[in-house]
């Protein structure tokens, strides 16, 4: 109903003519809209596809599967064909087998009757059809439900550690006045501008130092501490009115206390966009995890699925279908919590 | 309750000094208020007492104990805030405990405290309300009983009414003073407003530009100011300041007042002829003279009030001068008056402003 007023919007208010601009508009965002969600739709739709369906040129939108059907004395199910026959009728045949440019082929209805075909005068006769066993027979075969464990795992511990140090550095930052803070702020914000690559070399040499190296601790600590999280928590824990905390101190609360019963719960809206993000980086992360991680066990999705990339041959249609599986959790948390992205985004000032 | 002793209290923000030296005693039960114009270090001379700053120089002690580099939640002392700070979100009940939850009460001795003073500021039926919800004198009721519930040595105020409409304002303004009744507690309390500082004060103690100006009962400092700067911002509306000349000093003072000369009966003082003076009279002393006064003057304008009028005149060589007179005035714009100011009520401030002894 919402949905239906918003979509409904136009300029000289409701219920009068379209103006050009109303049409540009709908045009504009529609563009948009297929921009975004297009390759979205179009690799779920792909990973329904069977791996020949896939490698199909001109390519479709929808997963077509050709009918097979069984046809009696056939030990086999034979493909199904829409042929011209040389007399001007058109049947559908199913073919037994292909010899050069000539297709053998019988009716099924009656198996009895053989006809020989060129095969330029046959099309397949396709139906929509979702290959569902790209979804179960890598579910089946690979320890998936450990990756999705290892991942679910980095994802949760490393969000709630960076929530927790990320706050407590910001909070530093945010409230107390000690030499050196600028510097140590504009340190921070800083490491902002070094990538990951750069760094890659070095933290993995201190990463096997500590013999992390194959662990899933090797993900979850050298990222917990984000220039961004700290950042964006302690632009919102400056909007926080500095009475609250000396009434709090005031009041004998310790600077825990302060920091863990005033400051944390009204920064909610901040930690809950940070952690939408880490959720996010942590859930898709790949450099790193590939770097870190050689031992089948400790695979994250991310890494699992680049498993399906073979050096010699890519099982497609595999790999989208995870893909797919992987994307469904990230989509979830998206949907529920994207409340919290726009007000908190809003009231962080990060535009 | 406790006594607080400033010594030579000073604090500097980098290379600005905002307070010079305040030394000061509030006695056990006793209600102070600093009263002084915005940025006269009043609420930096409060939070110095609390704990949130530190004295750049000088020694604070309550009770005789030494607490100059004690932290603020270790002082025992509690505080209003101007913008009431009550915790976004926590119920009034949670506002109220929290600090008796930090100081380790047992959750029955927390209930019942703060339901004793959740009955005192009729608060009952708000108990598990968050902030958001309730008007600003409710919260502003809330602060307070955040510190009642402590029962601390110091109740300290940070021109806690600012933020209410003029008639709650006057409201919460007796319940304050019947609070320090009921309480007795000693209570410090800041504001920039005189009537506040008039009607609440045992003892006001005037700041300015990190000075205190004088110290005293409020009738004290509206009858014996000690200098100008306390004359005109004790009283509303405030004193009329005249300059004047001294003719002589001889047991009648003879000034030079605008174009007339005056005599005022008045021990000698030791003014030497040609000395510049100001003459101080407030409003209220005042008085349009019937016959012959002792300055001619032409009324400018009149504020009829009702029960009272205010009448703004000049006189030639003098700045305008403001009149009180009770009731309602049969005078109009532009009439000629002969004023006359009441000799027990005149102030004679020398040249550096300070007051000079009255008879």
């Amino acid at each position: 109903m919402r949905l239906a007023s918003l979509l409904g919007q136009r300029r000289n208010g409701p219920g009068r003519p379209l103006h050009w601009t109303d049409i540009a508009a709908y045009a504009y965002l529609a563009l948009g809209v297929v921009l975004m969600f297009g390759p979205v739709l179009w690799l779920v739709l792909s990973s329904f596809k069977t791996q020949s369906a896939l490698l199909e040129f001109p390519p479709s939108l929808l997963p077509f599967a050709q009918v097979e059907v069984t046809v009696p004395g056939q030990p086999q199910k034979l493909p199904l064909f829409r042929t011209n026959l040389p007399d001007g009728s058109v049947r559908e045949l199913a073919q037994v087998r292909r010899i050069g440019l000539v297709a053998q082929m019988v009716d099924p209805a009656d198996p009895a009757k053989q006809f020989r075909v060129a095969i330029d005068k046959r099309e397949p006769v396709r139906r929509v059809a979702f290959a569902t066993e790209n979804y179960s027979e890598p579910l089946q075969r690979f320890a998936f439900l450990r990756f999705l464990f290892n991942s679910v795992f980095v994802t949760v511990v490393a969000t709630l550690i960076t929530l927790l140090i990320n706050s407590m550095a910001a909070y530093a930052l945010a409230v107390y006045a000690f030499p050196g803070k600028q510097t140590a702020t504009l340190a921070v914000i800083g490491t902002l501008m070094i990538p990951m690559t750069i760094i890659l070399v070095p933290v993995y040499l201190v990463v096997t130092e500590l013999g992390l190296a194959n662990s899933l601790w090797a993900v979850i600590l050298p990222g917990a501490a984000t220039p961004t999280g700290v950042f964006l928590l302690r632009q919102y824990m400056l909007t926080l009115p500095k009475d609250l905390i000396e009434a709090a101190r005031m009041d004998k609360a310790s600077e825990w206390q302060i920091y863990w019963r005033i400051v944390m719960p009204l920064t909610l809206p901040a930690l809950a966009v940070l952690a939408i993000f880490s959720i996010m980086w942590r859930w898709n992360e790949f450099l790193w995890p590939l770097a870190v991680l050689t031992k089948t066990e400790v695979y994250t999705l991310q890494i699992a699925l680049n498993a399906f990339q073979g050096e010699l041959q890519t099982q497609w249609h595999y790999l989208l279908a995870m893909t797919v599986v992987t994307l469904a959790p990230v989509a979830l948390v998206f949907v529920f919590l994207q409340r919290f992205i726009t007000t908190g985004i809003g009231s962080t000032g990060m535009k | 309750m406790a006594e607080l002793k400033l010594t030579s209290a000073r604090k500097s923000f980098g290379s600005i000094d905002v307070l010079h030296g305040i030394d000061l005693a509030v006695r056990d039960g006793e209600f102070v208020v600093f009263v002084g114009p915005s940025g006269c270090g009043k609420s930096t001379l409060l939070r110095l007492i609390a704990g949130l700053e530190n004295v750049t120089s000088g020694e604070i002690h309550i009770d005789g104990e030494r607490v100059t580099h004690l932290p603020a939640s270790e002082r025992g002392l509690a505080m209003v805030f101007q913008s009431y700070a009550l915790y976004p979100h926590m119920s009034v009940r949670k506002n109220m405990g929290f600090a008796l939850e930090n100081m380790g009460l047992k959750p029955a001795e927390i209930e019942a405290r703060v339901a004793r003073a959740a009955a005192m500021l009729r608060l009952t039926d708000y108990l598990d309300r968050k902030p958001k919800a309730l008007s600003g004198g409710q919260r502003q009721r809330v602060a307070i009983g955040r510190a009642i519930v402590r029962d601390p040595k110091i109740f300290l105020f940070d021109e806690p009414l600012s933020n209410l409409d003029a008639e709650l304002r006057v409201a919460t303004r007796k319940e304050l003073a019947s609070l320090h009744a009921g309480l007795g507690g000693t209570m410090i309390y800041v504001t920039h407003d005189q009537v506040e500082a008039m009607t609440l004060a045992d003892r006001i103690v005037v700041l300015n530009a990190g000075r205190i100006e004088q110290v005293g009962t409020p009738l004290e400092l509206y009858n014996r100011p000690a200098n100008a700067f306390v004359a005109g911002f004790i009283g509303s509306p405030r004193m009329n300041f005249l300059p004047a000349v001294v003719v002589s000093d001889d047991g009648t003072l003879r000034l030079t007042v605008g174009e007339v000369e005056v005599a005022l009966p008045r021990p000698a003082s030791g003014l030497a002829a040609g000395a510049s003076v100001t003459l101080g009279i407030r409003p209220e002393h005042i008085e349009i003279a019937p016959g012959d006064g002792m300055l001619a003057a032409k009324i400018d304008l009149l504020e009829q009030l009702g029960g009272e009028t205010f009448v703004y005149a000049t006189a030639p060589g003098l700045p305008q001068i403001t009149l009180r007179q009770d009731g309602q005035s049969h005078f109009h714009r532009g009439d000629a008056v002969a004023i006359r100011f009441a000799p027990d009520h005149l102030h004679i401030f020398d040249a550096a402003g300070a007051a000079l002894a009255r008879p």
